[in-house]
């Protein structure tokens, strides 16, 4: 069985900011990790590999430094990474990511049959959770998103059941392979990496594919081949309530103006 | 001829997202990126086309005259920046669609929350407002759907999508659309709508946004303008999609309002069918599970909410708040660091990646207020704010905001509150 995990290099944007005098974007000193919900999808590859037997590949597109991604899937116990970097994917949307992601899958599948494609439930600096089914569809595979529990695979009959956490309720699915499954945080706990493993994968080659590789029309792709653009950032401006102090001595003032404020919107009941 | 004068441009401090925009617009590889991602511009190279200037978001590069070049003109304008058939897609494609999402005939809200809003865009673009229904024994939809605003109905009724597939309600809604044109595909940003619309934008080749908090007509150029929360939520974006259709959006639960039902209104019902065979198919549904709720409330359904921040520290002190949550016949909740360090359950995750809420009352105590928390509470019609540092961005949104020590704030809550309703009162 071969395995592909989509991963990606984010920015760690619990530790981005924002200027409270010019409202921009404070990103000096913001790491840069793999997109968390990514960490879960390579764990449950390898869990994968650990019970069934598979060769895992993971996949990045992104800038030369996104290239730790594969990296440190590697000390886990990923068998090779592949990035795929070149100015012509810069700027995709989520429409050109899928293209460029399930071109790159294709070809992959053409050197070892692909059966199986693990992504992360969406980025935590994009949010969208639409380059999964974005694969999925371009690639013409079955298609699971929000995966918490993989119950079985079974080689024989080339088939994969899993356990979707919709909003209100779990969906039991069986899905044929190849599928692309996404996967919620809650699936698994990552592993650690083992030293011989870490150093291993500081040395290994990491495959990089640019487009004269993938050979897609530089129009569907990048900045131009994405219908979405940002248009403005801004942040909001609110009008501000009433703010008080309630530190030390003026602690009880500020609880009496809570009691009012609590009445006066009549929150306490009857 | 005199020799025109050029632009040059230059990046404008502070002000770049790294959003990797402007490098690929170049045309002469002017631009490199340093290591944060931030354009390093090449002005021996720059030819003042402005390209960058126009596809960077944050207003983040600016022309100038290099020095020498006294008054000068306005780039021209390259063909290419004229869209290619842009006036033939504004002929075809016209009316806002919603996508009604249910179970077992049973509507989600956020369905009708989207035709409360489709409304006003469809009013704004003078267009028909239609519900999409797919399903099976999902007729009584139509009339519901109707209720609440839909002009039209297009129902799709067959067994094969009796439960819920991606595949089975991908291909059904792209048949749909492309028979039938829309310009505005709206579908509810939950679990399984996000799971729908990503399918069927790529199926379409169009462009989508995720989980929009915000919907607007810009009428001038007949564009949906949609806002959501960036980069984690730390910032808001309005993005368009000015050269594909349907312009997709997935909306989030909660955010736009239910429209008032009005009972007997009707709708013109468009009965469609599509052929897809059971044994085609990739997936096959085993199973449905309601989960049951273990933590049992649903912050998204009740009147008083008090929730926890990292100021919280440590999950003890969250028994401090379920003291204060009772005291008000409210539930405890918490901020995504709260639940990422396990102090409270997902489910009870307030904001951009949790649930959006608008209960009567919202006290946010420990909590600072980046805007993927804000966005998932700011509707609520009263907030008050504990914090301790005075520039914490939740007193924005708060109605009364308390600069001070939650642990000694909540407490003297809790003595008073418990004064006023002697015995404590637990409303459940």
């Amino acid at each position: 069985m071969h395995i592909v995990v989509c991963a990606k290099m984010v920015p760690d944007t619990t530790q981005v900011s924002i200027d409270p005098v010019t409202n921009t974007l404070v990103r000096e000193g913001v790491p840069f990790i793999t997109n968390p919900f990514d960490d879960h999808a390579i764990e449950e590859a390898l869990r994968i590999k650990d019970a069934y037997g598979a060769r895992v590949t993971v996949l990045s597109m992104g800038p030369a430094p996104a290239e730790t991604v594969l990296r440190k899937a590697i000390a886990l116990g990923a068998d090779a990474g592949l990035l795929l970097s070149d100015r012509a994917f810069g700027g995709s949307d989520t429409l050109a990511t899928s293209k460029v992601l399930s071109v790159a899958i294709a070809k992959l599948s053409d050197q070892e049959r692909v059966d199986l494609i693990v992504c992360g439930k969406q980025t935590i600096d994009g949010d969208t959770a639409q380059v999964g089914p974005g694969i999925a569809t371009r690639l013409g595979y079955a298609q699971v998103t929000l995966v918490d529990k993989v119950l079985d695979v079974d080689l024989d009959t080339r088939r994969i059941t899993v356990r979707a956490k919709f909003d209100n309720r779990h969906q039991v699915v069986e899905a044929r392979l190849p599928a692309v499954i996404t996967v919620v945080r809650e699936i698994n706990t990552p592993r650690y990496p083992t030293v011989p493993r870490r150093l291993y994968a500081e040395e290994v080659q990491i495959q990089v594919w640019t487009n004269e590789m993938l050979k897609l029309d530089p129009n569907t792709i990048g900045l131009k081949g994405s219908p979405t653009w940002v248009k403005r950032i801004f942040a909001p401006e609110r009008e501000k309530g009433e703010i008080v102090m309630g530190l030390g001595k003026e602690k009880e003032k500020a609880v009496r103006l809570i009691m009012q404020k609590l009445a006066d919107w009549k929150v306490l009941g009857p | 001829m005199e020799k025109k004068k050029r632009f040059k441009v230059r990046l404008l401090p502070g002000k770049c997202i790294g959003c990797g925009r402007c490098e690929p617009a170049c045309p002469v590889d002017a631009i490199r990126y340093d290591e944060k991602g931030e354009p390093i511009i090449d002005l021996e190279k720059c030819i003042g086309c402005l390209k960058c200037v126009k596809v960077c978001p944050a207003a983040a590069i600016d022309k100038f005259l290099p020095e020498g070049d006294t008054g000068g003109a306005e780039p021209e304008e390259t063909a290419e920046s004229e869209a290619i058939g842009e006036g033939e897609v504004k002929r075809l494609w016209r009316g806002v669609w919603v996508y009604v999402e249910q179970m077992d005939g049973k509507a989600e809200p956020v369905s009708w929350q989207l035709l409360g809003k489709g409304k006003e865009l469809a009013q704004d673009l003078g267009v028909e407002l239609a519900a999409l229904v797919l399903g099976n024994n999902v007729e009584h939809l139509v009339d519901e759907a109707a209720g609440y605003g839909a002009d039209k109905v297009y129902l799709i009724d067959t067994p094969v999508l009796k439960d819920y597939r991606a595949e089975t309600h991908m291909r059904s809604c792209v048949y749909l659309v492309e028979k039938y044109s829309p310009e505005i595909l709206l579908i509810g940003a939950t679990g399984l709508g996000r799971d729908l619309a990503g399918g069927v934008a790529t199926h379409l080749e169009t462009g989508l946004t995720a989980d929009c908090t915000g919907l607007a007509i810009d009428k001038e150029n007949r564009l949906l303008e949609q806002t959501r929360p960036a980069f984690g939520g730390n910032i808001m974006a309005t993005i368009l999609c000015e050269k594909a259709r349907p312009q997709m959006a997935s909306v989030r639960p909660n955010v736009m309002l239910t429209p008032p039902f009005v009972p007997g209104r009707k709708a013109t019902l468009v009965r469609e069918s599509i052929s897809i065979e059971e044994k085609d198919t990739l997936t096959k549904v085993l199973e449905i599970v309601p989960i049951q709720c273990e933590t049992s409330v649903d912050i998204t359904a009740v009147g008083v909410i008090v929730s926890g921040g990292r100021g919280l520290v440590s999950a003890e002190n969250f028994r401090m708040l379920q003291e204060l949550a009772d005291l008000l016949g409210g539930v405890v909740a918490g901020s995504r660091s709260a639940v990422d360090a396990g102090w409270i359950t997902h489910q009870k995750q307030v904001g951009q990646t949790g649930k959006t809420v608008r209960p009567k009352l919202y006290v946010a105590c420990g909590i600072s207020g980046a805007i993927q928390h804000l966005v998932g509470m700011q509707d609520a019609e009263y907030i008050i704010a504990i914090n301790k540092d005075k520039h914490a961005p939740i007193f924005d949104v708060a109605h009364l905001g308390i600069v001070g020590d939650v642990f000694e704030i909540v407490p003297a809550m809790i003595e008073e509150l418990r004064k006023v309703k002697n015995p404590p009162v637990c409303e459940t």
